[in-house]
């Protein structure tokens, strides 16, 4: 890495009288998990380089709770929620910006009803208003003349009607965008929702990320594109099943940004 | 004894219509044995969708083929009504054509019922191909067999029947209209039926009239019959279509309602000032029970869902759980919720209107674990339910219960949840290191 992360947490940046205009929610997946992590460190780099005043809560951050939702467990997501509420509420937390579909949606829709009232908007729209603001400029790079299938994460798209956001960026990054037969509205999902991350599937014919990653292979693709770290995740898998890793790359969409603009 | 015919057909009529309003009744007081649903108010949306969904079709014709065919079905269905109508005064008032006097407007009127019910025909057919020759794999699921499949056939042979005794009835009229026969007025034009007609025209006045009377007298009367069908059928969507999908989701499908009974347990549990031992109130009610096992814990929209759906299967054909084998079918969640809902409906009719426990429930006997933990809540279901159902809140109603209740997780959700309860992540790392990303290197 040529530079290192500026990542401020709300704890310093209260501390030192200001107020960032924009809390970046990274979740348990971007926290944690290997693969996500080089997507949260991608966020952050563009973030860096469009010098966003933007924040972290880093150790106050909990997880939202969705998991445990989707499972069934009313009870503890909203102890997650109300927990977080707290904390956000108590920094004053306006605008939440995130890289992650689940934590988005529930943010977004479910934490209103338990007092928490915040603009969220998902890492690919708040890219997308970058641009369009000219706060950020997006080139093909690397990138430039390849095909690149988008997969619409569930919670991002049927569950909030976000498709063109993140296509959008792709485009403009000089690349052939090719649609899978089932997208937009009728996107099939990578397997890992409702809780699926978490548990073996129950017996089948085959995995939902192995028939997922088929239709995405279809399209001939040299890079599969994702803008939900469990969908990076599944498809990454899908695509180890059918050893083509070597040709097919599995990236965010602020990966391909970053990695387009040579951060 | 001249007005026989009348009151045969008024008693015909009441009977028709009384039995209906009946079944309409039993359908009603079904849905009632749900909870009240907590439903968002946005009538001008609500009344959009239905003038969009149900009455445009708007989503049908995402898939075109099944779509158009239809559409052809659905225009069938609305304006041959109007030939219902004039039937109907006919009948009871020994006329003959009464809307005839229209003139010019009454033969565009009866061209475009015959050219209609030409093509419903044609429609019926290629949907009975589609089922019986064609067999697509939506319509060969496991909870397919049996009565499902029959009833489907079923309802396209009625129909088809129906539409042969409407042709047939006017080609015998056009056939007795060309020999003067008296009653038998000079109206309306013949596009479809002018073919049969000629196969007719060396019949005596008697035979004709023989033929006319009985194809009108069975068009009605089976009509009412259909009428009468449906409550027993799968065919219920063309009446509950529009309620249903006014009564559709107006929230993002992504927006799980949060539990009030859940709500107020938080609260205490976070409120310092609350008395953990304190008794309850000699008032309080009950406390809630968490999720659903039956269908009285579900509310009234999932019941009317239940009865909405007509089985197309479009919901099962985009579900990933099903399209990599597993048990799970969203359209058996809805089919299992109906049937329940009318085993539940008949311990109600034979008790008296009070439910006796019948050791049975929505779970395990209908629904099993093992169909709800398949789901992905990827919302494939209700984005290709053409009627706004949504099976996916059942689901979760019934995990909801599983989880709560009889804390009846699968262990490695309940692993993730320990995890979630402990340090704040699925995964078993420490919330101290959830920073550590930052200072490590790409």
């Amino acid at each position: 890495m040529s530079k290192e992360l500026r990542v401020p947490t709300m704890a310093e940046a209260v501390a030192a009288g200001k107020k960032p205009e924009v809390l970046f929610w990274v979740g348990c997946a971007g926290s944690f998990d290997d693969r996500a992590k080089k997507i949260t460190k991608a966020f952050v780099q563009i973030l860096n380089q469009a010098e966003i005043d933007f924040a972290v809560l880093g150790t106050e951050e909990s997880c939202t709770g969705d998991p445990a939702k989707r499972a069934g467990n009313e009870f503890l997501f909203q102890m997650q929620a109300v927990t977080n509420i707290e904390v956000l509420n108590g920094y004053g937390v306006k605008k939440i910006v995130t890289a992650c579909p689940h934590c988005f949606n529930t943010l977004k829709n479910e934490y209103p009803g338990l007092g928490g009232d915040y603009e969220v908007v998902h890492h690919t729209q708040f890219l997308n208003d970058l641009l369009k603001e000219g706060r950020i400029a997006l080139q093909g790079g690397k990138f430039k003349g390849k095909r690149i299938t988008y997969h619409d994460p569930c919670y991002l798209g049927r569950a909030n009607q976000v498709y063109e956001a993140p296509r959008e960026l792709i485009e403009k990054l000089d690349i052939a965008l090719v649609e899978m037969k089932n997208c937009k509205q009728r996107g099939m999902c990578c397997g890992a929702g409702g809780g699926q991350m978490f548990k073996e599937p129950e017996k089948g014919n085959k995995d939902v990320n192995i028939e997922r990653t088929e239709q995405a292979l279809e399209t001939r693709p040299d890079i599969i594109a994702a803008a939900c770290p469990f969908c990076n995740t599944m498809m990454t898998d899908g695509v180890k099943n059918k050893e083509k890793e070597g040709d097919v790359a599995v990236l965010d969409v602020a990966e391909l940004i970053a990695q387009a603009a040579d951060l | 004894m001249q007005y026989l015919p009348n009151i045969i057909f008024l008693l015909a009529l009441l009977v028709g219509i009384g039995f209906f309003a009946r079944n309409i009744n039993k359908l009603r007081r079904n849905i009632k044995m749900g909870r009240p649903a907590d439903l968002v108010h946005a009538p001008a949306e609500r009344l959009q969708n239905m003038l969009k969904i149900a009455f445009g079709q708007s989503k049908m014709v995402v898939r075109p083929v099944a779509g158009i065919m239809h559409l052809i079905v659905y225009i069938g269905f609305i304006i041959i009504n109007i030939e219902v109508l004039e039937i109907i005064i006919d009948g009871l008032f020994g006329t003959h054509r009464i809307f005839a006097p229209m003139g010019a407007f009454y033969d565009v009127l009866i061209a475009s019922f015959e050219i209609l019910a030409l093509l419903v025909i044609v429609a019926v057919v290629v949907f009975w191909l589609r089922r019986n020759v064609i067999k697509l794999s939506r319509f060969k699921k496991p909870e397919m067999e049996g009565w499902p499949s029959k009833d489907g056939n079923l309802i396209l042979y009625i129909e088809l029947v129906l539409m042969i005794l409407f042709l047939t009835m006017n080609a015998a009229d056009y056939q007795l209209q060309q020999m003067g026969a008296e009653h038998y007025t000079q109206a309306g034009t013949f596009p479809v039926s002018q073919f049969l007609s000629s196969i007719m025209s060396g019949m005596s006045e008697s035979t004709l009239i023989l033929i006319e009377r009985s194809a009108w007298w069975l068009h009605i009367l089976g009509i009412l019959a259909f009428l009468n069908y449906l409550y027993y059928s799968k065919h219920l969507h063309i009446l509950l279509a529009f309620p249903n999908t006014y009564y559709g989701r107006v929230t993002p499908q992504g927006q799980f309602p949060n539990l009030d009974a859940v709500t107020k347990e938080v609260k205490l549990m976070m409120d310092p000032s609350a008395d953990p031992f304190a008794a309850p109130a000699e008032d309080a009610e009950p406390p809630a029970k968490f999720g659903a096992s039956d269908v009285m814990d579900l509310n009234r929209v999932q019941l009317l869902n239940a009865y909405t759906c007509t089985e197309c299967g479009r919901c099962t054909n985009e579900c990933p759980a099903n399209q990599t084998g597993k048990k799970l079918s969203p359209r058996k969640i809805m089919m299992d919720t109906r049937d329940r809902m009318e085993e539940v409906g008949k311990i109600l009719d034979t008790n008296n209107g009070t439910f006796v426990d019948d050791g049975k429930q929505l779970l395990n006997d209908y629904i099993t674990a093992e169909e709800l933990w398949a789901c992905t809540s990827c919302n494939a279901c209700v984005q290709a339910c053409p009627v706004s159902i949504d099976p996916l809140s059942i689901i979760m109603d019934l995990r909801q219960y599983l989880v709560m209740e009889k804390s009846a997780a699968p262990s490695e959700l309940n692993n993730m949840m320990g995890n979630i309860e402990n340090n704040g992540a699925p995964w078993p790392f420490n919330q101290m290191d959830r920073l550590n990303w930052a200072k490590e290197s790409k």
